[in-house]
Parts: structure tokens; sequence; C-alpha cells
């Protein structure tokens, strides 16, 4: 395997979290609730995966305790936000200061142990093609994963009736109201959704991409992950692409620091908080504001009897 | 089973005065049930959290110490958060306020620069964090980038350019290569206020904030202006109240407050540059200012309240081995028991039970 290859395949490795994430968060805000704790959910699935995985030695059940550990936080914001109607923006902070809080806690006996690597399912055939055979088809059950689901997503959003209610909540959820759908049961379940994929992005980071939990782990992948739903306009297509485009930013700027460019490594460790705001004006440079944003993201509904 | 919410005709003032109150006894039991779960006493927990540092005049100090740059960040974002609009990275801004005053420390040090060097680094802090503050108020204003984010990218810019300075080209040279500056000047250090004590002149500039403050929002068209672009943003723009203008004020207040924390806590506290200088205060700051309802005077009780726990969350380190995260979770848990609290004020809560689903 040439460096070229390895460099791609971490690539992967950095992606594939981001697209975890920024989907769930995605279909929670096409329902219109903004949860800006993503970053605490991901902190949360990753302690809690890391240590099921530990103590029960399997990284599947460490995977799905991430995912549940990132749900029960979605389930505690949807209390607040959908059952109270409390401010989402504040509500979302909370649930991140929380999620870094509570890792901590749950991760503390956890540090210094290390997991092994999780098995590559090899497709034979594809995997043989040069460069993207090993690519994409010699990986793991998160990358096979992320993919399905953001086919999975866009297809739940724009090919069933379902996801059109969900969409038609988020855009007006006062019509969708009248029209007798059901607004705060399907932002419960899109909460639920988006809280159990940042369990599982953070489960990634911390079973295959570190193998180790330390914290402070999530160093903001959470909010890059937020930045990814504006970038990607609510589209589960465009997130895959801007995953993988932050992932390489990610990994590049890795490779930058190794190499020693002779420039400072908080530069190069800067590269992707900066691209970020860069790309977020970018963005509104094409389009002037926001495009895509449902109609009615991060406000309160509370039902009129 | 589901909730349902009545709105509640007229919202009692008492209520609303006292829900935060309610909020933090809540956060309190929760934190307690979880220290129990964690196999400790939560009493003994209690007392080593809010009893002990209220015990001695150096915990006392020490509280001020510690609510200054609370309180001084909060004040500066309640003027965000009540025109609506989301500075979340108040930390980045402490950072550069600090920076941009300390440079002054260091290009003066071992001069005989006279008086005008520390006045000079607290002016340099509010403009560090008032032009780091300005950056995501452009972006939104020109451009329509969302400002939350923005606002917190700029948060890790901000602490990796102090890392790199404290390691690089701030360091002491004479430091036996601990990534540190030298230790400043007593012209550059802000006076103690009381000749002795812990407490220097940043504990002032934060009452005298809470005082300027409560008279703009109340008595001034500038606060007037705040409360209704951020209640009513069509009826703002009706009465001819510019919305760009709005957003740039409040981000170059709170940037300029909390570059004046910044700078205050490194020349007043810790004296010298490190690669880190703040636990948090920017993020914790936000708790304040919502436990605070947004309120001066609320904000100023709520800094000190908090500054407690955060004290006796090291006191806890310490003396019962309960770890600092433990602090981070509570707040957490508070931030969210405030905003429910805050909203409940206005809806009664009702359990409707839906037969074999309840």
């Amino acid at each position: 395997m040439t460096t070229f290859e390895a460099i791609l395949l971490t690539i992967v490795t950095a992606s594939t979290p981001f697209l975890i994430a920024a989907l769930g968060e995605l279909v929670a805000e096409r329902s219109g609730v903004l949860n800006l704790g993503l970053e605490g959910m991901m902190a949360m699935g990753a302690a809690c995966s890391f240590a099921a995985a530990v103590t029960f030695d399997s990284s599947l059940i460490g995977a799905g305790a991430g995912a549940l550990a990132g749900a029960l936080m979605a389930a505690l914001f949807a209390l607040v936000v959908l059952g109270f109607a409390a401010n989402q923006v504040g509500s979302g902070l909370a649930l991140t200061i929380l999620g870094l809080g509570l890792s901590g806690l749950i991760g503390a006996p956890f540090v210094g142990a290390k997991r092994d690597p999780i098995g590559h399912i090899t497709i034979p055939g594809l995997s043989e093609l040069p460069v993207v055979g090993r690519l994409f088809f010699a990986q793991d059950l998160f990358v096979y994963g992320s993919l399905v689901l953001t086919l999975a997503v866009a297809f739940f959003l724009h090919r069933t009736r379902a996801g059109l209610m969900l969409r038609s909540i988020g855009e007006n959820h006062t019509s969708a109201h009248a029209l007798g759908l059901p607004v705060l049961r399907v932002r419960l379940l899109a909460v639920l959704f988006g809280g159990a994929c940042a369990g599982l992005a953070g489960a990634y980071l911390s079973l295959v991409y570190t193998r180790f939990w330390s914290p402070g782990m999530i160093a903001g992948r959470g909010w890059i992950a937020l930045a990814l739903v504006v970038f990607a306009a609510w589209r589960p297509g465009w997130a895959l692409v801007g995953a993988y485009i932050f992932g390489a930013a990610s990994v590049l700027q890795l490779h930058a620091q190794a190499a020693q460019f002779g420039l400072p490594s908080q530069v190069l460790s800067a590269v992707p908080y900066a691209a970020t705001i860069l790309v977020l004006l970018l963005l509104s440079l094409r389009h002037g504001r926001a495009i895509g944003a449902p109609g009615s993201l991060g406000s309160p509904f509370v039902p009129e009897r | 089973m589901r909730l349902e919410l009545i709105p509640r005709p007229n919202v009692s003032p008492v209520m609303r005065a006292i829900a935060p109150v309610i909020a933090f006894a809540v956060a309190f039991l929760i934190a307690g049930f979880v220290i129990w779960l964690m196999g400790r006493s939560p009493v003994s927990a209690f007392q080593v959290y809010v009893l002990h540092p209220l015990a001695d005049t150096w915990a006392l100090q020490e509280l001020l110490v510690k609510a200054t740059p609370l309180a001084l960040i909060a004040i500066g974002l309640s003027y965000c958060f009540r025109a609506n609009l989301w500075n979340i990275g108040a930390e980045g801004q402490f950072v550069m306020g600090a920076i941009l005053g300390s440079w002054l420390a260091l290009a003066t040090h071992g001069t005989d620069a006279g008086p005008w060097v520390i006045p000079a680094m607290l002016v340099l802090g509010v403009l560090g964090g008032m032009l780091y503050g300005l950056i995501p108020a452009f972006l939104k204003t020109r451009f329509g980038v969302n400002e939350i984010l923005t606002s917190l990218m700029l948060v890790y810019i901000a602490q990796l350019t102090l890392d790199y300075l404290a390691r690089g080209p701030w360091r002491d040279p004479k430091g036996f290569n601990f990534p540190q500056s030298v230790t400043f000047d007593p012209a550059a250090t802000l006076p103690a206020i009381i000749e002795g004590s812990r407490v220097h002149y940043g504990a002032l500039f934060a009452l005298i904030a809470v005082i300027v403050t409560a008279f703009v929002m109340n008595r001034s068209l500038f606060g007037y202006r705040l409360r209704l672009t951020g209640d009513a943003p069509r009826a703002a723009r009706f009465a001819g109240f510019d919305p760009n203008r709005t957003t740039l004020a409040v981000f170059a207040i709170s940037g300029g407050l909390a570059g004046l924390a910044g700078i205050a806590e490194v020349s007043g506290q810790i004296g010298q540059i490190q690669p880190s200088i703040s636990p948090g205060y920017g993020f914790t700051a936000i708790t304040v200012a919502f436990l605070g309802r947004l309120n001066p005077f609320g904000i100023l009780a709520a800094a000190l309240v908090i500054a407690l726990t955060v004290i006796g969350g090291e006191s806890a380190q310490i003396m019962l081995k309960l770890p600092l995260d433990l602090t981070l979770a509570f707040q957490g848990i508070l931030l969210l028991c405030v905003l429910s609290a805050d909203a409940l004020v206005s809806y009664r809560v009702r359990l409707v039970g839906r037969g074999a689903h309840a």
C-alpha cells in the first residue's frame, strides 16, 4: 500500500464520524429542531461506548451503548425543548456542557485502556479495484453503515410520506398542526434519531479512530458537524460531500504537521476551524442567506387549543 | 402519555423572580443524586461545595476573584442574548483581549515605563475582545453567516494562537523551557483594590458594568431597541431600528467586556502568559447570564453563586477526590433547569394519559 493510499484510507476513517453525526442532526433540523448539543452527545457516545466495549469486550455492544447514550441525551433535550418549550439554543449549549462533564465522569476509569482494531469486511472482487477498492470495499462496518445511512436518509426525506410529513413540520409547524400532523411526536423521533447518530459517531471516534478514550477527544467535531448541515443546505447527499471534504482537511493538516513545513503546529491545527468559517462565508456569498434552512428551525411549538 | 402546555393567562412576577432559585434547588437535588449514585455522601459534598468556600476570608476573596470574569463576560452576553443574538465565542474574545493587552506588558517589560502601562493594557484588552467579537457580527450582518458557528470556531483559533505565543515567541528564555512568558512588571500588574488582598480592580470594573448596564437596559433608547429587536424583530424594523447596527453594537459590547475580563485575569491574577488562561469562563458565563435571567443584578448574584460551585468543585477534587467534570455536568444540568423554569413560568404542564400508551 502506498503512502497516498494510506492517507486516503485515513480520510475515510476521519470523515465517517462527521457524516454520521451530520446526518442525524440534519434529520432533527429538517423537523425544525436545532440541537446544538451535538458535541456533548458525541462525547457521551464516545465515553459510554468505550466503557461498554472494554467491560464486555465487544465493540458491537460498545457501538450500541454509544447510540443509546446519544439517544438518552437527546431524550433529555427533547423533554426540555419539546415538553417545556424551552429555548433551543440555550438548551443545546447546556446539553453540550452536561455531555462533556458526564462523559468525563464515565470515561475516567477507562483512561489508558486500549481497544483492538475492529474487523474490516472485504467485499470480494470489488475490493481489488485499483485505489477505490481498498478505500471503499475493504472497510469496517461503520463506513458501510454511514454510506447506507446517507442513502436511507435521502430516500426517507424525499421519497416517503413520513419524510414529507417531517419536512412540512420543519417548514411550518403551525400549518402542519392545522393539517393534523403530530408535530411534537415527529420532532421527538427526529431528535432521538439525531442523538443516536451522534452517539454512534462518538462511538466510532473512541472505538475505531483513536481506539482509546480521553477527555476532550471530540475536539469540536460536533460543532463542525453542525456547520456541515448548513454547508449541505440540509441535503443528505451534500452532507456526504461535506463530511469527506472536512475529513480530508483534518487528516491533511495532521500530515502537514508531521512533514514540518516550518509552520507552527498550531497554525495547522487551526485549519479545520478556519476552513469551517471560510466555507460558511463562501456559501453565503454564493447564495445570500443560508439556503434550504427549514422555516420553523429553532422556534418552539406550543399547539393552540 | 404526553405533556401538554397550557399558557398561563397572567404570569406572576413573584414566580418569575424565584424561578431561577427553584431551578437551582432542583439542579442541586439531581447533582446530589448523581453523587449518591457514585457511592459518595451528598451531605459532605454539599458541605465542601457550598459551605466550605464561605468559611474564611481567604476563600471569600477567592470567590470574588472567580466571580469577576464570570460577571464581566455574562453582563456582555446579556446584551447579545437580549437582542436574540447568539455570541457563544466569549471564551475566544476573553483570550484575544488577554493577548492584545499582554503584548504591551511584554513589550514594556524591563523598561522604566510609567504608570500609563496598565490603563493602556486594559484599553488594548477591550479592543482585542471587541475586534474579535466583531468578526462574527460582521460576517452575519454583511454576508448572513450564522453567528453561533463562527463565534465558536473563533474560540478554537484564539486558544491555538495563545498556545503558539506561550510556547513560541513569548516564552521566557530563562524559564527552563516552561511554556510561559516572563512575569509581568509591577507597572503591568493590575493592582489589588485593598493592599494585600487578592481582589484586583477587575471586581470594581464588573460592579461598574452591572450598574451601567442596569441603566442602559431600563432607561435608554438603546436598551429599548435591544429588547424590541429580541422580542419583536418586525416591530423593531418598523420602528426604524437597523438590526445590523444592533448586531454590531451588542457583539462589540460583549466582546469588549470579555476582552476586559481576559486582560484583567492575566494582569491581575495570573501575572504572565500561559498556554491556557481560562478554565472555560467564557462558556460558564453563558450559564451565569441565563441563571441571572439576563438582568444585571441577577447576573451579579449568579456569578457569585456559580463561582461558589467552581471553587467548591476544586476543593471537592482535593478533599473528596470528586472529579472536576462533576462541576461541568452540574453546570449543564443547572442551565437546563434554568431554561426549563423560564419556560414553565409562562406555561402550565399537564400530563395527558393516552389509555394503554400511558
